[in-house]
């Protein structure tokens, strides 16, 4: 009971920190720009969160299989085999959160005053200080409840998971996968504790989530929100 | 010296407005979404103008005919928003720090920075606030520390947008007066926005009148020819 545990949180860890990273930066990038078919692009990057994870998991298959075309180049390039593996578990994990994160961040981009921004140039910051100092502190709080939306998100992921990495028990068999063999199998007791242990970290992590952003909700209006 | 000739184009108007000020408070007065923000914008290089030229002193800012911009961070101009821009994450002391180096490596540097700060804060009566946040502080507190941060760098040219609207009447006069001796303290030119006529009254040395984006005569904008007296030309 303990590999699937184990595995499912390395998963889901890895996928949330891909997401962070590179959802923090597209969300950036897209929070202050206005052109010709970003409408398009946002779509697309949201897609993952509407589309049956089937889909997605055929859409990685054809991309990363043998006969893919980025599968095919790995495979030539590298000689890595990403089907079938624990990578494929963390893609498709990574590609089924994005959207949480990305949805996240772009808000809390979009939250920060621009005229902070400006005002820090005028005070001599290059546009890396300009991030490091005012955008990325007061976006904070958005990235990080990005961060575990995606995390728990990443935590739960099943069908894509299936299809691209398949149910090898000690390699890619994550808590939702051995949920689903042990009912098949009808091993009821191990199907039950590991309910019990994901829907535990599941509230676990929104519960903290809820009290922390109320927390921090707290403290903005003791003082009045700065900005008001 | 500061010189500029500013033709910028917006979605609705185009303003279009030259400056020129050597010493003491230049107002640009006009009514609201008469492009005087964005006028200093574009002397603070946030904003690009479709044309013109902007200089201060020997130092070239924006030449369109050349293709130069330097942009805000190098042109060491300061900046009083109209909303402050005060950084809620940081206290009055960091918030007027920011604009200094801060390294380890320059930590000689930075006692001359605490001498500085101190001197700063006591000239603008804010020493007492300095570890609060600014949602700890009223309107007026708060534009004391805008014009202490944007002090603190040592600017060759101030810019503050309506500076005063958002205060109440006894802030708003005793602020006046000591925007009045900074200025002459500091000896570097002001450009202060404004749609008051009081404001205008109290603090302008020479004045631009502005509507619709252009410059304007004072008759346009009918201001009571009791209006000081022909200093602007």
């Amino acid at each position: 009971m303990i590999t699937p545990i184990v595995l499912s949180l390395k998963v889901a860890l890895i996928a949330a920190g891909v997401d962070a990273v590179l959802g923090t930066l597209l969300a950036r990038t897209m929070a202050r720009r206005d052109f010709s078919g970003k409408n398009l692009i946002e779509s697309c990057i949201m897609l993952p969160m509407v589309l049956p994870p089937t889909v997605l998991g055929y859409g990685l298959l054809m991309l990363l299989g043998k006969r893919g075309p980025l599968g095919r180049l790995l495979q030539e390039i590298l000689g890595v085999q990403i089907v079938f593996t624990w990578w494929a578990a963390i893609i498709a994990a990574a590609v089924v959160s994005f959207p949480l994160m990305y949805q996240s961040a772009k808000a809390a981009f979009c939250s920060v005053d621009v005229s902070l921004e400006q005002a820090a140039r005028t005070l001599g910051s290059g546009e890396a200080r300009v991030f490091m100092r005012i955008t990325l502190p007061l976006a904070y709080p958005g990235l990080l409840a990005g961060v575990v939306l995606s995390l728990a998100r990443a935590l739960g992921e099943f069908g894509a998971t299936l299809m691209i990495a398949g149910n090898i028990p000690g390699k890619t068999q994550t808590i939702p996968l051995a949920i689903y063999f042990a009912v098949e199998t009808g091993d009821n007791l191990l199907a039950r504790n590991l309910v019990l242990v994901i829907t535990a970290m599941a509230v676990g992590a929104l519960f903290w989530l809820n009290s922390w952003s109320r927390k921090k909700l707290q403290t903005l209006q003791k003082g009045g929100d700065a900005r008001a | 010296m500061l010189k500029a000739a500013i033709f910028k184009k917006l979605p609705n108007f185009a303003v279009e407005a030259e400056l020129a000020i050597d010493q003491g408070i230049l107002v640009l007065f006009g009514p609201s979404g008469s492009g005087k923000t964005t006028i200093l914008n574009c002397l603070a290089g946030l904003q690009k103008p479709t044309s013109g030229q902007i200089s201060l002193g020997d130092r070239l800012f924006f030449d369109s005919a050349r293709n130069v911009n330097i942009p805000a961070r190098l042109r060491r101009i300061g900046y009083v928003f109209q909303d402050y821009a005060l950084f809620p994450h940081m206290t009055v002391k960091n918030n007027t720090l920011y604009g200094m180096p801060s390294s380890a490596m320059l930590a000689k540097k930075n006692a001359g920075n605490a001498n500085a700060l101190a001197e700063i804060l006591a000239m603008l009566r804010i020493s007492h606030l300095r570890d609060r946040y600014p949602a700890q502080l009223s309107g007026g507190e708060k534009q004391r520390v805008a014009l202490a941060r944007a002090l603190m760098m040592e600017p060759d040219l101030l810019l503050l947008d309506e500076p005063l609207s958002a205060l109440d009447a006894d802030t708003r006069c005793a602020l006046q007066q000591e925007l009045k001796k900074i200025q002459r303290i500091r000896n570097i030119p002001f450009v202060l926005v404004t749609h008051s006529k009081k404001e205008l009254d109290a603090l302008a040395d020479t004045v631009v009148f502005l509507n619709n984006g252009k410059v304007a005569t004072p008759a346009a904008q009918k201001i009571p020819l009791g209006w000081a007296t022909g200093q602007w030309a």
